[in-house]
C-alpha cells in the first residue's frame, strides 16, 4: 500500500521547485532547480569589466561613505578602481564579493580590505591592524609594512606583505597563503588551523603558539618556537611550491629556499589526545 | 582602549600645542573621557612651573563629588601660605579654570619634599613641576581642552598626550592621562592598556616612599621609572626594566626635557604606528592621528614586541 502521506509531500515540494528526499540520519539534500536561477544570486556581487577603469578621491569622505561610493562604481561595472587620498582612514574596501581590480593610492588604517571574496587589491603604502581578515579568496599585495593581526582568520587567497609585519600574522588562520618580505613580529600564525605562512626574513618569538595545523616557512632568525610548534625537514615539494609561489607573489623569486625552515604542529595538544581520529578533523 | 599620540621636533621649535591637539582629536573614537597635554614649551628655562589642581572638574561625565567653589579657594590659600613657608617665590600666578592653577615660581630645594608638603593640603594635587613642562589634563575631548586652556599657540620641541575611555577608575582628572614622573621635574607619562601586577608592585614602591594620587594602574609607570632614576638609571634603562617588571599589555611613551620614549609590551598586543624623519618623530595608537599632521604619503611603520626607543631634540 502506498505511503499517501510521503508522497503529498513529496508533489507538494517539488511543485515549490524542490525535491526533497525523505529524512533519513541528519541529511536533507535539496536540489538546485535552474528554472529558478533568478531567484539564486551572490548578493552584494556585480558584473564588471576590467577595462572600464575610475578614480575615487576618498579623501573628504568617512569609510562608509567610500565603501558605498566603490559598491556604487561596480555596480556601474567599473571592474578597476583607483582609491586616491585613503590617509590611513579604516575600514576601507571591505566586503568585497567579486572579482575586481582595486588599487589603493597611500595608506590603510585598521580592518583595511576585511572579508573579501575575489578581488584583486594593491596597495600602494601600508596598512595597519587587521589587514585583509576573514578574506575567503582574491590577492592582496601591499607595497610596504603592515600591523598586527595580519591575515587574522583568512580562509583562501594570497595576502602578500612586501615590507615587515607586526604581531599575530595569521592567527587563526583558516586556509590561504600569507607571505611575508620582511621580519614578523611575536606570535605570527597563533592558533593557525590552516594553510601556510611564508617569512623570508626573521620572526619573533611564540612562532606557531597552539597552533592545530598549516605550515610556516621562515628564512630568517626565530625568536623562539610557541608551544606544541616543532620544525619538519624541508622537502623538495616544498621548495618546489614556495618557487612557485614566490614567483607568483613577485617577491623573493631568487631567494635560497633549502636554508628555509620549515615549522608545523607537534600536534601534542591535549584535544588531539582526547579525540578519536575521526573527531579531530571535526575539532578544527 | 585609550589612544595616545606623542612627537618631537630634533632642532628645532613648532607649534606642539595645535600639533599634538590635532593628532588626539583624530584619537578621539579611542577615548571620550579625558583628554591630556605634556607640552615640552619654550619657556626661558629660569623658573618651575607648577601645575596643580584643587579640586575635580564636576561637569558632565564626571564621576567626583561635587563641591563648593569656596573650598577651591581655601585651598588655594592654603597652597600659597604652604609655599611661602617652603621658601618658593611665586614670580606669577594663573587661575585657569575654577579647579586649576598655573605657577611660575623660583625653588632651589628638594622636590619631593616640596611635593609632599604641598599635597599633604586635602584635596590638592601637583599636575606637573618642571621648567618646561606644560602638563594639562581634564574631562573632555582634545579640542574642548585645548580651547578650554589655551593650547593653540604653545611651541615647543616636543609633546606626548593621552584621549582617555575610563575602564579601571573613575571620570576624573586625578585618573587622566599625562602622569607627572613626581618627584622629577619635566617627566610625563601616556599608557595605553592595562598592568595586572598594579597593586603588588605599588605596595612595593610605597614602601619606598613614592607616592600615587589616584588608583589609576598607568600612573605605576611612571611612579616606578621616577624609581628606577632616583636609584642612577636612565631613562632607557628604565624603560627597558620595565618590560619585564610591569605586567600587563602596554604601550606607553615617557617624556623628559629634552627626550621622548616609547615602550610596547613583550605580547606587542597595543597598537602604535611610528612615523621617523631626521627632523620629526610622530606616534600614535593609529596611523590616523599621524596622518592629521603629515597628510602627504609617508613611510609608517609598528614597533615590534619588547621594543624601547627614545628620540632626543
Amino acid at each position: 500500500m502506498a505511503n499517501l502521506k510521503t508522497s503529498e509531500k513529496k508533489t507538494k515540494a517539488q511543485s515549490m521547485g524542490l525535491h526533497t528526499e525523505v529524512l533519513t540520519g541528519k541529511t536533507q539534500q535539496k536540489f538546485f532547480n535552474p528554472d529558478e536561477a533568478e531567484n539564486f544570486y551572490y548578493w552584494g556581487t556585480y558584473d564588471v569589466d576590467f577595462n572600464k577603469r575610475t578614480d575615487l578621491d576618498v579623501k573628504n569622505l568617512d569609510c562608509k561613505e567610500a565603501n558605498r561610493k566603490i559598491d556604487d562604481l561596480m555596480s556601474q561595472g567599473y571592474g578597476t578602481i583607483v582609491i586616491k587620498n585613503p590617509q590611513g582612514k579604516h575600514s576601507l574596501g571591505v566586503g568585497i564579493l567579486n572579482k575586481l581590480n582595486l588599487i589603493f593610492e597611500g595608506s590603510l588604517g585598521y580592518f583595511g580590505v576585511g572579508s573579501i571574496d575575489g578581488p584583486t587589491v594593491r596597495i600602494n603604502g601600508r596598512v595597519g591592524w587587521s589587514c585583509a581578515e576573514n578574506m575567503m579568496a582574491g590577492k592582496v599585495v601591499i607595497e610596504k609594512n603592515a600591523g598586527s593581526c595580519f591575515g587574522a582568520a583568512i580562509r583562501g587567497g594570497d595576502l602578500i606583505c612586501k615590507g615587515s609585519v607586526g604581531a599575530r600574522t595569521g592567527i587563526d588562520q583558516k586556509g590561504g597563503t600569507i607571505i611575508i618580505g620582511g621580519d614578523a613580529g611575536a606570535f605570527t600564525g597563533f592558533m593557525m588551523q590552516r594553510g601556510r605562512i611564508i617569512i623570508l626574513g626573521d620572526v619573533g618569538i611564540n612562532l606557531g603558539d597552539s597552533m592545530y595545523d598549516g605550515t610556516i616557512y621562515v628564512g630568517g632568525k626565530i625568536g623562539s618556537f610557541g608551544s606544541d610548534a616543532v620544525e619538519s625537514p624541508m622537502t623538495k615539494s616544498d621548495m618546489d611550491w614556495l618557487k612557485r609561489k614566490l614567483k607568483v607573489a613577485e617577491i623573493g623569486e631568487n631567494f635560497d629556499m633549502s636554508k628555509m625552515t620549515k615549522v608545523v604542529a607537534g600536534k601534542k595538544l591535549w584535544n588531539y589526545d582526547a579525540l578519536e581520529p575521526t573527531e579531530k578533523k571535526g575539532a578544527i | 582602549m585609550c589612544g595616545i599620540a606623542g612627537l618631537i621636533h630634533r632642532g628645532k621649535s613648532s607649534n606642539v600645542g595645535s600639533e599634538l591637539q590635532q593628532m588626539l582629536q583624530a584619537l578621539k573614537h579611542r577615548g571620550p573621557d579625558s583628554t591630556g597635554y605634556a607640552l615640552y614649551a619654550e619657556n626661558d628655562g629660569k623658573n618651575f612651573i607648577m601645575r596643580f589642581k584643587v579640586g575635580e572638574n564636576v561637569g558632565e561625565g564626571s564621576t567626583s563629588v561635587n563641591e563648593d567653589a569656596s573650598v577651591y579657594d581655601e585651598r588655594k590659600k592654603l597652597v600659597d601660605h604652604m609655599l611661602k613657608e617652603l621658601g618658593a617665590n611665586i614670580v606669577k600666578d594663573e587661575k585657569l579654570t575654577p579647579y586649576s592653577y598655573r605657577y611660575e615660581m623660583q625653588f632651589d630645594k628638594d622636590l619631593m619634599e616640596f611635593s609632599k608638603k604641598i599635597e599633604s593640603i586635602n584635596g590638592v594635587e601637583i599636575l606637573s613641576i618642571g621648567k618646561s613642562l606644560e602638563l594639562i589634563k581634564d574631562l573632555g575631548d582634545a579640542a574642548a581642552v585645548s580651547e578650554r586652556y589655551g593650547l593653540g599657540d604653545v611651541k615647543g620641541t616636543h609633546a606626548i598626550g593621552h584621549a582617555r575611555m575610563a575602564t579601571e577608575s573613575g571620570v576624573d582628572i586625578k585618573s587622566a592621562h599625562p602622569f607627572w614622573g613626581y618627584p622629577f621635574s619635566d617627566v610625563s607619562v601616556v599608557h595605553n592598556g592595562q598592568l595586572t601586577n598594579y597593586w603588588n608592585n605599588r605596595r612595593v614602591l610605597e614602601n619606598k616612599g613614592m607616592r600615587f594620587m589616584s588608583e589609576c594602574d598607568s600612573e605605576l609607570i611612571a611612579v616606578y621609572l621616577a624609581e628606577k632614576m632616583r636609584n642612577g638609571a636612565t631613562l632607557e634603562e628604565g624603560m627597558k626594566d620595565s618590560l619585564t617588571g610591569l605586567d600587563g599589555v602596554f604601550t606607553y611613551f615617557v617624556a623628559t626635557k629634552d627626550s621622548l620614549g616609547m615602550a610596547k609590551d613583550t605580547m606587542a598586543a597595543k597598537p602604535l604606528v611610528l612615523y621617523e624623519s631626521d627632523d620629526l618623530v610622530a606616534m600614535g595608537s593609529e596611523e590616523i592621528a599621524i596622518r592629521s599632521i603629515l597628510p602627504q604619503e609617508i613611510d609608517t611603520y609598528d614597533p615590534f614586541d619588547g621594543e624601547v626607543k627614545v628620540w632626543r631634540i
